[in-house]
């Protein structure tokens, strides 16, 4: 593992893995993303939990459409950078009413020492609302394990798209 | 005139031997043709039907295949809807679910947008693409007897299938289930006792 992934897991991970675990999520999927690195760690060991590893986030999207459409509850964890690459996806959610839940890390915000990040991470907010996901955003490591539970409990309990934005100032720059 | 795709599979036929004595199979559809195919052949409370989320219906049948994973779940799609997800089928030969087939009509065309040749017709193989993601159950049907053996297939749940099936583009008349996105998914949840 990386220094830069060992360095991300904090224990605030564990909190939000155990909010996932409280709220009934059965499937994790996931593009990678070191702010994400313990959450996905604990999914791959769970012998209860589904980890599916995505080329694209937008995969994420509809493999949550589908297991709700079975009767279970997904999760997508992403970074910043692939809200874009879920827009049209996210479609359904108000075509379809599909309850949606994304857990995203950001990037281009606080310490960013790289500029290509900037645009997306700026962006990801209008992009989410434009599409009718809600945005609520954790700053401190009790938002994040109360965010999760409750933006669960939410999106599946009342059919909405919900998105939690973990600051980057919470995941700490990253390290190179 | 003489054509080579005269000697291809009607895409309505297909479909409908794919789903005859279907049981309780659950049919994703992707967009289009597929979805009308699939309406063509008898609606079913086990459909779900796209009217968009293109690129999205092989994902949305791991989803399901992964909720579901004592019943069959089957990917009806075509090959510009399967093109423009073609990160799916790696992502689908990692986990490789027993109970997911992924089928894709390929008449090698954008048959709703001009008949615009696809990937398939100028070189992509979208079965090699397949194997090398690692999906080891992969089928092509030229004639209707390949047909046959897809759909017996489908309900031996021995391993996550691939199946291309070579299609005439020849078209026809759209039959349209239900637009409502939220009653078609409410419906299939229905069908599995969900509320």
């Amino acid at each position: 593992m990386t220094e830069q992934a060992i360095k991300a897991m904090q224990p605030w991970q564990d909190d939000v893995y155990d909010a996932l675990k409280a709220a009934g999520i059965g499937i994790v999927s996931y593009v990678p993303d070191a702010g994400h690195a313990r959450t996905i760690a604990r999914a791959i060991g769970d012998p209860d939990m589904e980890a599916i590893v995505l080329t694209t986030e937008e995969e994420g999207v509809a493999l949550t459409y589908g297991a709700w459409l079975g009767g279970r509850k997904a999760v997508l964890l992403m970074q910043s950078s692939g809200v874009g690459n879920c827009v049209n996806m996210l479609g359904l959610v108000q075509s379809c009413r599909f309850p949606f839940l994304s857990l995203i890390t950001m990037r281009g915000e606080w310490e960013e020492f790289n500029p290509w990040q900037e645009p997306m991470g700026r962006a990801v907010p209008a992009v989410l609302d434009a599409m009718a996901v809600e945005v609520r955003r954790a700053d401190t490591p009790e938002d994040a394990r109360d965010l999760t539970l409750r933006g669960a409990e939410d999106a599946f309990g009342k059919d909405k798209g919900i998105a939690v934005l973990f600051s980057q100032k919470l995941i700490g720059a990253k390290v190179w | 005139m003489a054509d080579a795709r005269d000697n291809l599979l009607d895409r309505r036929k297909a479909v409908v031997e794919l789903l005859r004595d279907r049981g309780e199979l659950l049919v994703v559809c992707g967009l289009g043709s597929a979805t009308w195919d699939v309406a063509a052949s008898g609606d079913d409370a086990r459909n779900f039907y796209s009217w968009g989320a293109m690129g999205g219906a092989a994902m949305i049948g791991l989803g399901l295949a992964l909720a579901r994973p004592e019943r069959a779940v089957t990917v009806i799609t075509g090959d510009g809807e399967m093109l423009m997800g073609l990160g799916a089928l790696a992502t689908i030969g990692v986990r490789a679910p027993k109970n997911l087939s992924v089928l894709v009509l390929d008449n090698r065309h954008f048959g709703e947008t001009g008949m615009q040749a696809s990937h398939t017709g100028l070189g992509t193989d979208l079965c090699a693409v397949a194997r090398a993601c690692s999906v080891k159950r992969v089928m092509e049907a030229s004639a209707m007897a390949d047909v046959a053996a897809i759909r017996e297939a489908l309900h031996r749940p021995d391993g996550c299938l691939f199946a291309r099936i070579a299609i005439s583009a020849a078209e026809h008349e759209r039959v349209m289930p239900e637009r409502d996105g939220a009653k078609i998914k409410d419906r299939v949840r229905k069908s599995l006792g969900l509320s």
